[in-house]
């Protein structure tokens, strides 16, 4: 999969996009600025900015918990983002999500599943749609180390095989489920090795290349865009920050976070660009200075907008009988 | 009119809607040529050969599927085989499509999430502790969720007409010992809408309000009462979400006595909600404190004799009303 010079230095901007959200989301949650828990992707860019490199106009998305990153690639302007985060009425759900409900799905940002595993029999009900409306579109869940270990995502992996389905399933191992180590939650190395079992492609890569990335989800993608059915695609990462904001990690050391920060997927992109003379020093500042404008103006726009109402509470629950028990 | 069983008016619903609505889609364990383990979807897949199908055991997978379809606008008519498995799949009723409108989440906004998932319900086939509970009282606590807990052919037919061509998630309970039960049902198009109790009996003295089976049951003991002189109202809830508290409390005024009969366990039953509302908003019309004639607090046992026991019989609810009369 060749990829141009613009797309490497949009994938760039991209990442630093994402990392300047989520370097803000720590700062503003350490201040008590956002209610709730949130769970930060600070580690995680390139998975999340080469899976969507792939992704088509009319493609179902569903994130996980650690993926704010990729829901503002898909289109939640950051202000709505931001504006969700601190649980106001301009945000993405009119603050009745927060972090981990925040979607657009009219964008095919279908937001996460606060529920593990959950999302990975739902998913099939995006690509089943896909399939019978002929839409060319497929469907995409993105899920943890940890989620992976749940019963319904072998229900919805094996009724995914089973139906031909166009659905991608995205597993992000990033050594963790909380505090559970993925070396002890499955004897399994690779989880993709479990496409097997249900008759399906299945491939492990290098999260933290964005190129890799890029590599295995567009094959992926194509596949079920053609008909070829799902497939697994696993990345191997590792989140900088603890699970959630205020996580002290107590079951990693030292010593692994700084091994991992040497592979920061920034840096290695950084790289890339440098070796191939793709952009320049001071072009990198530039872009840099340009997220963090979009970060500022995103903060400024949630700190200035309204709570909802409280009537805001009572509705959206019935699409008929709105207001009845 | 033409009479029809309660699994005929199930199976013409689907038909009907299915002719009507190229996305609905009807899907669940051996519903296909099989027909169903009670044989209400019989011939469906022949009518529907793409849109019947017929899946793995996968509960989980079976909801997952119905939720994700329903978010994108299809209509999606997924079976589970007995209601004393959604356990199994609770999740996608308790987290997953009751709040997805709310939140935000999934679904794609201001859209509907057409889901009507048919469970059969009841005891009475000798069928042991896990296959034949009333598991509705389980979801009578998740802010929006439909249930429907219809009892005669008619009402089955319009209901499950109303929930189809509707636009939030329903669960659509059948009770097993019905399927067979004939009754009246139009030739022409209807729907039954919810939130539409319905009085199958009018009475003076003493209101009953049942669900399911027993309505049935009911009506056989108002009329066995209705010769001794007592008249007695039986009103039918219909749906329990949303519930429609004005005709029973209605009725209750009128009465002034009221005995809320369901085949399910008596503790924390659906229908305790029901006596409550009628406490809050009737309470000094009333007689006679209100009494609940439900199945007890145990298990349901295998044995025929054992389970005729377990179950609310005929003479149990005569006794009932007898008892708020005193
Ligand atoms: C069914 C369920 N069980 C437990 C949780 C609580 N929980 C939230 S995130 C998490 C860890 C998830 O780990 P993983 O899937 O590897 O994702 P990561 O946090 O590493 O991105 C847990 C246990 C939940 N939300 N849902
Ligand atoms: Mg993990």
């Amino acid at each position: 999969m060749k990829v141009s010079n613009d797309d490497l230095i949009k994938l760039y901007g991209n990442m630093w996009l994402i990392r300047m959200f989520e370097q803000r989301a720590a700062d503003l949650f350490a201040k008590g600025a956002l209610p709730g828990f949130i769970h930060l992707g600070i580690g995680q860019e390139a998975f999340m900015a080469g899976t969507h490199y792939s992704i088509k106009p009319g493609d179902s998305v569903g994130t996980s918990h650690r993926e704010h990153g990729l829901l503002l690639l898909l289109g939640i302007t950051p202000d709505a983002l931001m504006a969700e985060l601190y649980g106001k009425v301009t945000g993405s759900n009119k603050g009745k999500g927060g972090s981990m409900h925040a979607c657009l799905p009219e964008n095919g940002a279908l937001g996460c599943n606060g529920i593990l595993g959950s999302a990975q029999t739902i998913i099939n009900g995006y690509g089943f749609a896909h399939k019978v409306r002929n839409t060319g579109n497929i469907a995409v869940t993105i899920f943890g180390d940890g989620a992976a270990n749940r019963g319904d995502v072998h229900e919805g992996m094996n009724l995914a095989s089973v139906m031909n389905l166009p659905v991608v399933f995205i597993i992000v191992d990033n050594g963790y489920g909380i505090s559970m180590s993925s070396k002890n939650s499955s004897v399994v190395t690779d989880l993709s090795a479990r496409a097997a079992g249900y008759g399906m492609p299945g491939v492990t890569a290098d999260g933290n290349d964005v190129l890799a990335v890029i590599e295995a989800t567009s094959e992926a993608f194509k596949r079920a865009r053609e008909g070829g059915g799902p497939s697994v695609v696993e990345f191997k990462t590792y989140r900088h920050r603890g699970h959630f904001e205020g996580d002290p990690t107590p079951y990693r050391s030292k010593e692994e976070l700084e091994m991992w920060m040497k592979k920061d997927p920034i840096l290695r992109l950084e790289k890339i660009l440098l070796d191939r003379s793709v952009i320049n020093e001071k072009q990198m500042k530039d872009i840099k200075a340009e997220q963090m404008a979009i970060v500022d103006a995103a903060q400024k726009f949630a700190e200035e907008s309204p709570y909802p109402e409280g009537s805001e509470g009572y509705g959206d629950v019935f699409y008929e009988y709105e207001g009845r028990d | 009119m033409r009479e029809i069983t309660v699994a005929q008016a199930i199976n013409e619903a689907l038909a009907e809607e299915m002719a009507l609505n190229p996305e609905v889609y009807v899907f669940g364990e051996d519903i296909g040529d099989f027909g169903g383990c009670f044989g209400v979807t019989a011939g469906l897949k022949k009518k529907f050969p793409d849109r019947v199908m017929d899946t793995p055991i996968s509960e989980t997978g079976i909801m997952g599927l119905a939720a994700g379809g329903a978010y994108m606008g299809l209509k999606m008519v997924p079976e589970i085989m007995f209601s004393d498995f959604i356990g199994v799949a609770m999740d996608y009723l308790l987290n997953q499509v009751s709040k997805s409108r709310y939140m935000g989440g999934m679904l794609p906004k201001g859209d509907v999430c057409g889901l009507v998932l048919r469970v059969p319900n009841g005891a009475g086939l000798t069928a042991a502790a896990q296959h034949s509970q009333c598991t509705e009282a389980l979801l009578m606590n998740i802010p929006g969720l439909k249930i429907a807990i219809p009892s005669t052919p008619h009402d089955y037919k319009g209901m499950l007409k109303y929930a189809i061509r509707g636009s939030d998630p329903v669960v659509f309970f059948e009770h097993k010992m019905l399927y067979g039960v004939k009754g009246p049902v139009p030739d022409e198009d209807y729907v039954v809408p919810f939130c539409s109790a319905d009085v199958k009996r009018e009475g003076n003295d003493v209101t009953v309000i049942a669900t399911q089976m027993m309505v049935h049951k009911s009506l056989a003991a108002a009329e066995k009462l209705a010769k001794e002189g007592i008249s007695v109202e039986v009103v039918d809830p219909r749906s329990l979400k949303p519930l429609d508290s004005d005709t029973i409390i209605s009725s209750v005024k009128k009465t002034g006595r009221v005995v809320l009969v369901s085949e399910a366990p008596v503790f924390g039953n659906a229908l305790a909600e029901v006596g409550l509302q009628i406490a809050e908003r009737a309470m000094h019309d009333l007689k006679a404190a209100p009494l609940r004639v439900c199945g007890p607090n145990r298990p349901i046992p295998f044995t025929p004799v054992l389970e005729k026991q377990w179950i609310v019989s005929e003479e149990d609810i005569i006794n009932g009303i007898k008892k708020v009369l005193e």
